[in-house]
């Protein structure tokens, strides 16, 4: 098998488990920590947590199929996700999202993550964010950015070196 | 004016309040779990309640109904936990926050953890319960850390652990985190999740969380602010919490406003004290609609609630001048925002998330904004909610791309109403209220709109029109 954790992921992992009766349930943590590690979840990287949790390959693929936030290929550095749902909608998120896929040379009608030729972003829409109050409302990774305007996106922009 | 009641939110945003635990102890946090571990239980006539029974019987009569959406009586779900099975029993925070509108969880887990950490952990030793976990949305990646940061010092202080607070209560708590799919909400989805597989919710009868829940053992899942409610409880005493509010509708209740109003935010009321209009309009709260606007709809209990039209007038029991409930006509905007009065008025006050919509919303736009939502969250055990709601987002699709039909709002509703009621959760209804209510307020929109497509695709030239050209198979 060509994955390979670092120790320290793997003490991680280890320590996940640790926190649940039954192995399974470390699952949606693990997969998190090795997307976060590695960018994405390989056909590998499913063996060897299934391996780890003395599961089938399939109980973790099928995780990885049904859970949005897990991704099969590489995305760019910076994951960008702009919500879609109503309250952004109203808010201009549709505009946002558009102005992302002008600058980015993207599809905007197009389903799903799309990564820009220079794979430094993805631009992704997703559903409600639970920010609502600040519309419209997108995440850099895990951070959140509220209230953004194509101005203020641009310079949020400008700051992903 | 009615005015914030701040309960939970009483230091959230104030100056120089901050969230670890040291700042949290400055403020009286952890006393009231301090003071719950030596009481004593209590007698009340020939009945004999221990300490634990006691605080139970305390968060009955309290009347505190849960925040996560349904409303259910808090007390009374605990007391369907079977207590005799032998099993360990679970508690499971459900910060999933995930019905669109809803931000008022989140408030809670970055700004004041240890406020839920306290509640939690009141409410496990109540319980019984000695293992819990915190089920927090995917994308809360930094709450997330905030919550694990906050335990790993509740440990340090022996507020978890072996040993709470010296005594031989024994709990710990886990932060475990979803992946983006809205029905781990849903509280058996949530547990399904928890186990580490798709979140495919369970039918109830026979898996009801109280008896077969996590690991089939017996489970108590509630809101982020049911449980720090709990706290206010348990330091207050029922009486001053039931004082709180109206009578069948206790305490406060966080509301997150949305949409188009000059001031969205959160803002926490007495539960029944504002009414929706106050909540919109008020400088205390919305503060009206943006300038040159006139309202339009109200989605008032998160985007699963039945969508209200400006102007409609509702028939509520009132108590008269004798006491005595008369019925009353209200307009909208004086409904009293309390479960029992959005449910009189045929929707649902949910997760306390309201929407507004002004003049300037194109109604057909926005249904299909939700429509899609459902369709992309559905998780696919049920036929009729798998198709269903892919069907219903397929044809709002067409109505805003210039292809809808004049039937397609008869064919909305009949396709919603074949959902409801037939399917394992009650995501088949979240997403079929919404068609249904706009269908029913705003239907003439809907048919003018399919109408208009079909019209000026017959005034097309050469326009392709198949069901006039296959009318006769004879001509
Ligand atoms: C489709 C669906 C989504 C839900 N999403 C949430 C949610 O995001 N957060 C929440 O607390 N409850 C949610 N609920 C309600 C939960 O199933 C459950 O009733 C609630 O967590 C119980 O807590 P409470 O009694 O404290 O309100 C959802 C229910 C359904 C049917
Ligand atoms: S109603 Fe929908 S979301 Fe709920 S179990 Fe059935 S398919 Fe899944
Ligand atoms: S609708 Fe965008 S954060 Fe809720």
């Amino acid at each position: 098998m060509k994955f390979k954790v670092s120790p320290k992921l793997e003490k991680e992992i280890d320590d996940r488990i640790k926190n649940y009766p039954e192995k399974r349930s470390a699952s949606l943590m693990i997969l998190h920590a090795v997307q976060e590690a590695q960018g994405y979840i390989s056909q590998d990287a499913v063996e060897w947590i299934a391996a780890k949790l003395e599961l089938e390959p399939i109980n973790v693929y099928e995780l990885v199929t049904f859970y949005p936030m897990f991704r099969q290929e590489p995305a760019g550095k910076y994951v960008i996700k702009v919500c879609r749902t109503l309250s952004c909608a109203l808010g201009g998120s549709g505009q946002l999202f558009k102005h992302f896929c002008k600058k980015l040379k993207l599809d905007p009608k197009k389903h799903g993550l799309q990564t820009s030729k220079d794979g430094r972003f993805s631009v992704e829409f997703v559903e409600c964010l639970a920010s609502c109050g600040t519309a419209p409302v997108m995440m850099i990774n895990g951070d959140f950015y509220e209230g953004v305007t194509t101005e203020k996106a641009d310079k949020l922009m400008s700051k992903c070196k | 004016m009615p005015k914030e009641h701040r309960l939970i939110l009483k230091h959230i945003d104030a100056e120089g309040y901050t969230r670890d635990i040291k700042c949290y102890m400055k403020n009286g946090g952890y006393k009231t779990l301090e003071k719950v571990l030596k009481s004593r239980g209590k007698k009340e006539g020939d009945k004999k309640y221990s300490p634990q029974e006691w605080l139970r019987q305390e968060v009955l009569a309290s009347g505190l109904r849960g925040r996560g959406g349904a409303g259910f009586s808090c007390g009374l779900k605990w007391s369907f936990v079977d207590r005799r099975s032998g099993k360990p029993i679970y508690l499971i925070c459900n910060a999933d926050e995930s019905e669109p509108g809803t931000f008022k969880d989140k408030q809670i887990i970055y700004k004041d953890p240890h406020q839920l950490i306290e509640g939690m952990i009141i409410s496990c030793w109540a319980n019984d319960v000695n293992l819990a976990y915190i089920y927090i949305r995917g994308e809360f990646v930094e709450g997330a850390q905030i919550l694990e940061e906050a335990l790993v010092e509740a440990r340090k202080k022996n507020f978890l652990g072996n040993k709470v607070c010296g005594t031989d209560f024994k709990l710990d708590i886990h932060v475990h985190r979803g992946a983006g799919a809205y029905i781990c909400g849903e509280e058996t989805g949530l547990i399904e999740s928890l186990e580490g597989k798709r979140a495919y919710p369970r039918i109830k009868p026979p898996y009801f969380p109280a008896v077969l829940g996590l690991y089939m053992c017996p489970t108590i899942v509630n809101n982020v602010e049911t449980l720090c409610n709990v706290k206010h409880i348990a330091k207050m005493g029922s009486a001053k919490f039931a004082a709180l509010g109206t009578p069948r509708n206790t305490g406060t209740r966080i509301v997150s406003l949305s949409g188009q109003i000059k001031n969205p935010g959160y803002y926490e009321v007495e539960v029944g004290h504002a009414t929706l209009g106050e909540l919109i309009f008020d400088k205390n709260f919305g503060g009206g609609l943006l300038d040159g606007h006139e309202l339009q709809a109200i989605i008032p209990g998160g985007s699963s609630s039945k969508v209200l039209r400006a102007g409609e007038k509702f028939k509520v029991k009132k108590p008269g001048p004798d006491g005595k409930p008369v019925e009353t006509e209200v307009d909208l905007l004086d409904l009293p925002y309390d479960f029992d009065s959005l449910m009189a008025a045929g929707t649902m006050s949910g997760s306390g998330a309201i929407i507004v919509m002004d003049d300037s919303t194109d109604i057909v736009e926005a249904l299909a904004n939700v429509a899609e939502f459902y369709a992309h969250e559905s998780c696919g055990q049920c036929t009729p909610c798998r198709e269903g709601s892919l069907w219903m987002s397929k044809a709002l699709h067409r109505l805003t791309h210039g292809e809808g039909r004049k039937e397609d709002r008869a064919y909305l509703q009949r396709i919603a109403t074949n959902i409801q009621g037939r399917t394992i959760c009650a995501f088949g209804e979240a997403c079929a209220w919404p068609v249904l209510s706009f269908m029913d307020k705003f239907g003439d929109e809907f048919e003018a709109r399919g109408e208009a497509h079909e019209k000026a695709k017959e005034t097309e030239v050469g326009g392709f029109v198949p069901h006039k050209v296959a009318a006769s198979p004879d001509s």
